[in-house]
């Protein structure tokens, strides 16, 4: 199995994290996406004519979409199905909405990130304002889960894909300059993705550290 | 404030910063910068010329260098020469920009964890260090005839110190610090009786925050360009969130202000160099 992959993304970040907790092996395919902006190169666009990453290539059979790729890999290699619960119709609705969420979140939280780390060309401290909307809303959410004794996004005894999805943009928002303070069920729960086995760090972002 | 403001004999001032990546300015192109705290406009014409200037009205036209890879400037008397790197134009060696990334950290911060070596094992676990190999051996510092800051006679055991090794070994290490804002490393390559040559070049955007531009002379012909930039984009991706999070963000001078644990002797050494050139530009003046 081939991803296609840059070290430094958060998209890419979310697959690799997955791919750990599934204990799925793979081998990384390095995409000079900065500086070298080789994902809107010619040859990367035979791989993917939207330019850009990640991509998954399991045995032939090539994926785009990070969010893709991880309803793609849950359902081809989690047999307990718990973190892509199609056997349960409301939790997979969850599953799906939270997923949508890590969308906004990408083109909020990430937004500001690649403004500040790369130098992207965004109104920041809309995207910003934009985040903190959306932190709020999940805090929130995770406030009253916790007060249920639920530990994840969507409530169950195992987390699910909505997890991944929406973890690596929370995890590495203060470079984009969000501060996670104001969010302290957010940031519980950073503590408890952090424990699942098979978690897998990236640069700016630590591993779990007993308070 | 803009240092260019300010009653000064700052260093800063005269000297040369890197505003750019000279291989991502493409012909034609137009782009805005920050430098000391001041606005400045590249462009680029259509034979490939930059030019650089005060993006004030009217707009006030700057010097420019193009060397190492990046565009440099100069808000002052560009009386202060830009210190050379001579590897560059040794054959057998490849020199690339690594990348750039913005941070928010004061220039002599980010050059100071550049210069210590104690963080590799908890900071790079299992690729410029690990634990139990944390001692930092007894090394030397001195300043040279060009007033350029070295510490000299380093050594650490590195799992994976380049994108061209195959096993663990212990890296002799020189530093050199030939400009406020701008420190290289001289490292032990695992193929060649040379060094690579590994650099920081800050751009003070303002006093408490950087683009940095990453330059390596490398010892490398097998490794692709993704490679070795992946390599040092994971090293810096690392010490990026522990630089953001060192306050004051400016660094302090004065020897009794901080004692931090990883003040060692060329981190002192670092501070009262530029104590005694008066620099006073991101940093708490002693
Ligand atoms: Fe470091």
């Amino acid at each position: 199995m081939k991803l296609y992959d840059f070290v430094l993304s958060a998209n890419c970040y979310k697959v690799r994290l997955l791919l750990g907790f599934l204990g799925v092996s793979y081998d990384s395919e390095v995409i000079d996406f900065h500086p070298g902006k080789e994902h809107k190169g010619e040859a990367f666009r035979l791989i993917n004519p939207l330019g850009h990453i990640p991509v998954l290539d399991d045995d032939g059979y090539v994926l785009r979409d990070a969010h893709a790729i991880l309803v793609y890999l849950a359902s081809r290699y989690d047999p307990g199905r718990s973190w892509y619960p199609v056997t349960d119709p409301e939790r997979l609705g969850s599953v799906a909405q939270w997923m949508a969420f890590a969308d906004a979140t990408a083109s909020t939280a990430s937004a500001t990130r690649l403004h500040v780390n790369l130098g992207y060309d965004f109104d920041v401290d809309e995207r910003r304002a934009a985040a903190h909307e959306l932190f709020r809303v999940a805090d929130e959410h995770l406030w009253f889960g916790e007060r249920t004794g639920n530990d994840w996004f969507v409530p169950g005894p195992l987390p699910t894909l909505a997890d991944v999805a929406v973890f690596p943009d929370v995890v590495l928002a203060e470079e984009g300059g969000i501060d996670l303070m104001d969010y302290p069920s957010l940031v519980r729960w950073t503590g408890r993705v952090k424990q699942i086995p098979g978690f897998s760090v990236m640069p700016g972002v630590f591993p779990f550290e007993r308070a | 404030m803009p240092i260019a403001t300010r009653e000064t004999t700052d260093p800063v001032l005269d000297g040369w910063h890197p505003i750019a990546a000279s291989g991502e300015l493409s012909m034609g192109e137009q782009r805005r910068t920050r430098l000391l705290g001041e606005a400045l406009d590249i462009e680029i014409d259509l034979l490939g010329n930059a030019s650089v200037a005060r993006a004030t009205a009217p707009a006030e036209p700057l010097p420019t260098h193009d060397r190492y890879g990046y565009l440099w400037t100069c808000l002052g008397e560009p009386s202060i020469p830009l210190f050379e790197i001579p590897e560059v134009d040794e054959p057998g060696r490849r020199v690339l920009h690594a990348g750039t990334i913005g941070v928010h950290v004061s220039a002599p911060r980010a050059v100071e964890n550049f210069l210590d070596m104690a963080h590799f094992p908890y900071v790079h676990t299992d690729i410029l260090g690990v634990e139990p190999f944390t001692e930092v051996a007894e090394y030397d510092v001195h300043i040279d005839s060009i007033n350029e800051l070295w510490a000299t006679d380093c050594v650490f055991w590195q799992p994976i110190a380049a994108t061209t090794s195959t096993e663990g070994q212990m890296t002799d290490y020189e530093y050199r610090v030939p400009h406020p804002y701008c420190v290289i490393l001289y490292k032990t390559s695992p193929i060649d009786d040379r060094k690579d040559v590994i650099a920081l070049f800050c751009q003070p955007v303002d006093e408490e925050r950087i683009e940095a531009h990453m330059f390596l002379c490398l010892l490398d012909a097998s490794n692709s360009t993704a490679m070795i930039r992946d390599f040092q984009l994971t090293i810096f991706g690392q010490d990026k969130p522990i630089l953001e999070n060192q306050y004051p963000k400016r660094l302090p001078l004065d020897p009794r202000a901080e004692t931090p644990i990883r003040a060692d002797k060329v981190a002192i050494s670092y501070r009262r160099w530029l104590s005694d050139q008066g620099v006073t530009y991101a940093v708490i003046p002693a």
